[in-house]
């Protein structure tokens, strides 16, 4: 058979791209797929494509899978899978992937160190090492002890169950809330969220955001957390009533934040902006090499199994 | 009561009452108009302290509630506690100064002068038969010998590097300091500045509040904590403390100390550069003398590497802190995550440009929980030396 260079066919499987992928991935994933982006792809191509592949956050919407007929599977890349229309995707009786397991490390000690940043006061006392105020001001106020804090947790999953593990090896009493109790887990499930911020000084947000979870943590659970109480969010802004979590810390309602996520990134309501009792942080819980190598194996699981006939590797419960 | 005794409490009352009058500023003490017997000690209360005029103020917010007023059993002679002189070398918790005023009788060094320091404490030396250190200000050699009737220093910290420990064996003085009761802060501290400085948390911080995050897929990578070597120098009761958190981490543990000791799970190296040149986080959590002055030299920053990250909760001269700074500014050295100083409150400025270090002000302790339980130790055993018991908390 005679071949020339046009006609030298790209054997590896199609796999659509929502935006381009990180220069690594791409790298990585060079000669194992054939990458086409979706606003690019021919007619061809797009009635071909099983598989989307969703770099970063962006979102899929239920017109990207209207054009996409031969579509089987969305293979996500990060750990939340809420920017991508699982309605549709249940309703086309599409197969839906996270990295979920890849992250939860990560995500779990930024957490934790979060914890400490707030309840220790760890970022606002290096900013005034910066400025010069411990020569000039004398010694920094005393802040508040981590061991023997109650901690919340909501959502104990990959993440929560790691958050869980580390906090407790500071001598914290964890306890949790999640849509049902896990057996095999040591620590109290608490069935209402309401019940479990009262009976918290902090509470850790690690669940995913659903219809459900959206704006669960509000006034009355952060009256609930109290003013000696302390929020953390690495899971979704969403999830937070952002404006009412401003209120509240502004007016001593809430006690302290450390926030990786916000309702609208990269928005950050300024006025946290000089509150000492807050540390902010640019979504980057899960921005580790550690967690791309994690997220790569992932990913490339979930293909080679999918265009292999085997069970996905990370499906989401759609 | 006997006339004398009753004698030598008015006398008490009317002193305090007259070093009230000379020092206004120091705060306002209620004299009772008639002398309240049999318990003179509680015959003053001490309002409100106001520092602010004479020295930085405490760093200690509004004092916590007073839940019991009055310590003593009933059958001590409440005199035999106000006999004690203590003197207080520094305003470092107002609660520990409030209580040290009630029940024994309080000399604050800041009173005098620096330059009038020596008359103040030749006008007090009898008097004083105690003295509350801190960390930074503790009974050194000059001192001790400034106080020939000195019988007991009760440190509010648990190094006393600064206290003349050989001087006050040769005295017979007692040295207290606070172990136990902080060695979950310190430890708390020493893993959150580790997960700090490897992940960057305050340069985050730094990072939203100056507006820079523009937009949602900017990104700064950072090491993952989890699973890192963590070596440890000195594996006392603060190692301990941080080797049980980082195992919640899956981080190996390995330590150097004088002595090797069987822990199943954790690897004893040596020498301090072995221990640096097999991990990835190196904490100091040793007490500091003359062995243990710049442990971690040139030698053992060049060990532990471009990636190696250097926690110190323990004292600031462990460190060779010119050879550190050097380090981290060409990036022969990681990171850093710095609780002490070799000259504080003073910290290099160098420092103050690079995203890699966490830097905050001396705060292992720093917690109202753990202060308040530090100074009820120092007060425990100033008051079991004055009853003539065992020492709570003896170092020698």
């Amino acid at each position: 058979m005679e071949t020339t260079a046009s006609s030298t066919a790209d054997e590896s499987p199609l796999v659509l791209l929502v935006q381009p992928l990180f220069p690594e991935f791409a790298a990585a994933l060079a000669g194992r797929y054939r990458f086409v982006l979706a606003a690019d792809a021919d007619p061809a191509a797009a009635a071909e494509a099983r598989v989307l592949l969703v770099p970063g956050l962006a979102p899929v919407t239920a017109q990207h899978l209207a054009r996409l007929p031969a579509l089987e599977l969305v293979v996500g890349t990060s750990a939340g899978v809420d920017h991508v229309d699982l309605d549709t995707c249940r309703n086309r009786g599409l197969s839906v992937t996270n990295a979920g397991p890849a992250f939860a490390v990560d995500s779990a000690d930024y957490a934790v160190g979060l914890v400490v940043a707030v309840l220790r006061r760890v970022a606002a006392a290096d900013a005034y090492v910066r400025r010069g105020r411990w020569a000039a001001d004398g010694d920094y106020p005393l802040a508040t002890k981590v061991s023997g804090k109650r901690v919340g947790i909501v959502g104990l999953g990959n993440i929560g169950s790691r958050v869980a593990r580390r906090l407790a090896a500071f001598g914290c009493a964890v306890s949790y809330h999640s849509r049902s109790p896990k057996p095999s887990s040591p620590y109290t499930f608490v069935p209402a969220l309401l019940d479990l911020a009262a009976g918290s000084d902090v509470l850790v947000l690690s669940c995913a955001l659903t219809d459900e979870t959206k704006h669960m943590v509000n006034r009355e659970v952060m009256e609930a957390l109290g003013k000696d109480g302390v929020l953390v969010n690495v899971g979704r802004g969403g999830l937070v009533d952002e404006p009412e979590l401003v209120r509240c810390l502004r007016d001593g309602v809430l006690g302290g934040a450390g926030l990786d996520v916000y309702a609208n990134e990269p928005a950050v309501p300024p006025e946290l902006f000089g509150m000492d009792n807050v540390v902010l942080s640019d979504h980057r819980a899960v921005v580790t090499p550690e967690s791309m190598r994690g997220v790569l194996e992932v990913i490339t699981a979930n293909l080679d199994a999918f265009f292999s006939g085997r069970p996905l590797v990370s499906p989401v419960q759609l | 009561m006997p006339e004398q005794r009753l004698q030598d409490i008015a006398s008490a009352v009317l002193r305090r009452g007259r070093d009230a009058r000379r020092s206004p500023a120091r705060g306002q003490l209620t004299a009772h108009s008639e002398l309240t017997l049999p318990n003179a000690a509680s015959a003053f209360h001490l309002s409100h302290v106001d520092d602010s005029l004479a020295h930085p103020p405490h760093n200690d917010q509004p004092l916590p509630p007073r839940t019991h007023h009055n310590h003593l059993p009933p059958s001590v002679p409440a005199a035999a506690m106000e006999s004690l002189g203590v003197l207080l070398l520094h305003p470092m918790n107002a609660y520990l100064e409030q209580e040290l005023d009630r029940r024994f009788r309080l000399i604050r060094l800041w009173d005098s002068p620096p330059d009038a320091r020596a008359d103040f404490l030749r006008s007090n030396a009898a008097a004083i038969r105690a003295v509350v250190g801190n960390a930074g200000y503790n009974a050194d050699s000059a001192l001790i010998d400034a106080l020939p009737a000195l019988e007991i220093v009760a440190s509010f910290s648990v190094g006393i590097d600064r206290v003349d420990l050989a001087k006050c064996r040769e005295r017979g003085i007692r040295v207290t300091n606070t172990p136990d009761v902080l060695t979950d802060d310190v430890a708390d501290l020493a893993v959150g500045l580790a997960i700090a400085a490897l992940r960057k948390i305050p340069q985050a911080d730094r990072y939203v509040r100056a507006g820079l995050w523009k937009a949602k897929g900017d990104y700064t990578l950072t090491t993952r904590f989890s699973g890192k070597r963590v070596g440890i120098i000195g594996l006392g009761r603060i190692g301990l403390a941080i080797a049980t958190r980082v195992e919640a981490f899956d981080c190996p543990v390995n330590y150097y100390q004088r002595t090797k000791k069987e822990y199943p799970n954790y690897t004893y190296y040596p020498s301090v550069v072995e221990l640096a040149a097999n991990s990835d986080v190196l904490v100091v959590a040793c007490p500091l003398n003359e062995q243990t002055r710049h442990i971690v030299n040139r030698e053992v920053i060049d060990a532990l590497g471009p990636k190696g990250v250097l926690i110190n909760i323990g004292r600031g001269p462990h460190v060779d802190e010119p050879e550190l700074v050097s380090a981290l500014v060409e990036g022969r050295l990681g990171g850093a995550g710095l609780d002490v100083f070799e000259d504080e409150p003073n910290v290099p400025e160098a420092l103050f440009t690079l995203d890699n270090v966490v830097l905050v002000p001396h705060v292992g302790s720093g917690t109202h929980e753990t202060r308040q339980a530090m100074a009820d130790l120092v007060l425990g055993n100033l008051e079991a030396h004055v009853l003539k018991k065992p020492l709570l908390t003896p170092v020698v």
